[in-house]
């Protein structure tokens, strides 16, 4: 029967197994052809009226991407066909500071997905990425003022060449993996954040990154320095729709803590089942420095993310939290790398995973200890959870040590949910699905409590909707 | 009318091995019913096996709630129309908190239909404080307790007080207690007594299934009954206590001629 709600759900082409499923007929202004090669590159770099230097490097990481064999390990990529994909799909022509001046057809995408209400209620600045290019990119005026800069990096690029020129790529350098170096070579869009010295962003600078057109990918490209004893907490979220072939991101996201800063990197991963996520994270922290990824994978066909965390100079912390929830046809391999570069410096690694409905979910992890770095302390926390006897957990944890004076410590479980427990919870009147997602919230808890208000709320609301139906 | 739940010839088996075999007993709204047996007599099998545990298997008889055979029903199910279980080993949840936990299963018991999960399903969240903390307040225990995970690290006594602040929360109409004061200490066993004892009345029917008579002390049963060997072989009142008391279990495994069970 079909109630009004879903009728409405029906004519909006909105896909009821995932939300964000919907595509909008949003013309481009620009397509690069299908495929990749140098002219498809000097293109970008022509209608981005890049600096020479850009250009060269661009090309030069695609060299080196040519040369790199696929990756073999993580997750199946033997589907992933690099010819059959659009690198450069750009739907508006610039990225603008009003809401009103971006493209009404593109602007009713985020209004569907609430981007512009919850820059209204609660973030200090919003980035919004449709396809290649940054379309919205806005930040309040009191942190502009005090030179808080929030930009898309292709505009970065142009109004902070110096600051670009320094940073860029020396965190993650082209060679670093195949991955990263096909984004060095066609990066568009992501953002660029620069917080001065002793300044604390209170409310979160968010991004959204959206994928509108079929076989697309999206190679946006972040750069966050925060100077000596800094704040900042950027978070980004992602949806996509749900077309029959693969989509492809890959992002390279690099972050510069300063002495005494501190950065908070919460991603809330939602992509649809038929994207191919595999993205490079890393932070350096300096001294004292704290970096904190939060790291939620719910969506995707297949995630390979290992958010790091160099530990450059005494006192510097990471931290890394990760959420990873595999269902039917997905594979999350996720997980953290910590590199103790510098005596007393700590670590922690607390890692969730969920799997159900056949879904895999990996937790790939490295702990580095570097000779000379004394007194370091890592402690890894990883706990796998799986629902059912179709599904998958698998744990690669690889602790490297070469410093006596350190204490690691590395606990992991595997737990299924328990008739015991949904007894329990039944005997109160929770149907069985109410009781598994109460269980499997319950699980994540100690992760989400982490999370600002309005994205813990979202996430129990995506675990929700990923446990709707999963009961026969 | 009172609301009753009736239990007629039932057999219950686990694993294959029968250890409910004939029992019969009705339990109306406002009476207190004790039954007692020794271990491996089938109090907990009974227990599990009336609230709809699937590892527990019905091989015939019936379960009546009010009129209605409550066999076929989920363990859900039997919670919405007022039976309620005081688990002699709650499981823990970690990460939900008691709070949270507590205003789902109040709302989805109440509101008897809708599945409470919804947020404009669930109880106002002022009204529900309000009530949590004037029964935490009855029970003794802190407001600190709301916010702790689930049994998740609960001592002996902090469970059983859980259990019995789910009681008074979800205000079943029949209750069953499986041992409620097993690994108890003299002073929990009192205030676990008394807030039964406070909250029985002519809205609640309580069987309390024990081992030893001293949680009685508390709660006087109108009722007393010795299960033995799965079924109910003795009825009677207040002395039949006093007897097991003063005797224990052999002179009425003789009289019935039960071998003692070896656990």
């Amino acid at each position: 029967m079909a109630t009004p709600e879903t009728k409405q759900i029906d004519e909006l082409g909105i896909s009821k197994d995932y939300q964000y499923g919907f595509h909008d007929d949003v013309k481009p202004t620009f397509k690069s052809r299908k495929g990749l090669d140098e002219e498809v590159i000097n293109q970008m770099c022509d209608i981005k009226e890049e600096p020479d230097w850009m250009r060269e490097y661009r090309l030069k990481a695609y060299e080196i991407f040519k040369q790199k064999p696929m990756t073999k390990w993580g997750g199946d990529l033997s589907q992933l066909d690099f010819d059959d994909i659009y690198y450069y799909v750009k739907a508006s022509d610039r990225s603008e500071r009003s809401w009103d001046d971006v493209p009404d057809d593109i602007k009713k995408t985020f209004d569907r997905l609430g981007i512009p209400e919850a820059e209204r209620k609660f973030l200090a600045g919003v980035g919004a990425q449709y396809d290649s290019e940054v379309v919205y990119h806005n930040i309040v005026e009191e942190l502009d003022k005090i030179g808080v800069v929030f930009l898309d990096t292709d505009t970065a690029l142009k109004e902070y060449p110096d600051l670009i020129k320094e940073y860029f790529g020396t965190i993650i350098p082209s060679a670093d993996n195949q991955f990263a170096a096909l984004n060095s070579a066609v990066w568009s869009g992501g953002s660029f954040v620069y917080v001065p010295p002793g300044v604390k962003v209170e409310y979160p600078l968010q991004a959204y990154f959206r994928i509108n057109s079929e076989n697309m990918g999206q190679f946006e490209r972040t750069l966050i320095i925060a100077d000596e004893g800094s704040q900042v907490h950027y978070v980004e979220g992602c949806t996509a729709p749900t077309y029959s072939s693969e989509s492809l991101h890959s992002a390279v996201v690099e972050i510069v803590c300063k002495k005494g800063s501190r950065v908070r990197y919460t991603t809330i991963q939602n992509w649809a089942g038929n994207v191919y996520n595999l993205v490079t994270k890393r932070a350096m922290a300096y001294q004292d420095a704290q970096m904190e990824w939060v790291d939620g994978n719910l969506g995707s066909k297949l995630t390979m993310k290992y958010p790091s965390v160099y530990m450059m100079e005494p006192g510097a912390r990471g931290e890394i939290l990760s959420i990873a929830f595999a269902s039917k046809g997905q594979h999350q391999d996720a997980g953290a790398k910590v590199y103790h570069c510098a005596p007393h410096t700590t670590s922690q690694i607390t890692s969730k995973s969920i799997s159900k409905d056949g879904g895999r979910s990996s937790y790939r992890g490295w702990v580095d200890v570097a000779k000379g770095a004394k007194g370091c302390k890592s402690h890894v926390v990883c706990d796998a959870l799986i629902l059912d006897k179709e599904s998958r957990s698998d744990t690669y944890p690889v602790i490297e040590i070469a410093e006596n004076d350190t204490k690691i410590e590395h606990e992991a479980h595997v737990s299924k949910i328990g008739e015991e427990q949904l007894f329990y919870l039944m005997s109160r009147g929770l149907s069985e699905e109410e009781a598994s997602t109460m269980i499997v919230n319950g699980f994540i808890e100690p992760l989400v409590k982490e999370l600002p208000m309005e994205y813990a709320v979202e996430m129990n609301r995506l675990i929700q909707l990923q446990m709707e139906g999963s009961v026969g | 009318m009172s609301i009753d739940l009736t239990i007629k010839d039932l057999h219950i088996s686990v694993d294959g091995n029968p250890i409910i075999k004939g029992f019969n007993l009705s339990v109306k709204q406002g009476e207190v019913h004790a039954l007692m047996g020794p271990n491996g007599s089938g109090k907990s099998t009974l227990a599990k096996g009336l609230m709809g545990h699937p590892s527990y298997d019905i091989d015939s008889g019936e379960v009546i709630f009010n009129g209605v055979d409550i066999l076929e029903m989920e363990a859900n199910e039997r919670a919405k129309l007022g039976l309620f279980l005081a688990f002699q080993y709650p499981t823990a949840i970690p990460g939900v908190s008691l709070a949270n936990f507590l205003r789902i299963a109040v709302s989805a018991t109440r509101s008897n239909g809708t599945n409470g999960s919804e947020e404009n399903d669930l109880i106002p969240m002022r009204e529900f404080r309000k009530e949590l903390r004037e029964k935490m307040a009855q029970l003794g225990v802190d407001d600190s307790f709301a916010r702790r995970y689930l049994n998740d690290g609960f001592s002996g006594g902090e469970m059983k007080r859980a259990e019995i602040l789910q009681l008074a929360m979800l205000e079943p109409k029949i209750a069953i207690l499986d041992e409620t004061d097993s690994g108890l200490d003299i002073d929990a066993v009192r205030i676990v007594g008394e807030s039964v004892s406070g909250l029985v009345g002519p809205e609640l029917g309580v069987l309390i299934i024990t081992h030893y008579p001293r949680l009685l002390d508390y709660i006087r049963p109108q009722f007393v009954h010795i299960l033995l060997d799965g079924r109910i072989v003795e009825s009677g009142g207040w002395e039949l206590t006093q007897t097991l008391e003063e005797e224990g279990y052999d002179p009425i495994r003789e009289k019935h001629g039960i071998a003692e069970t070896v656990q």
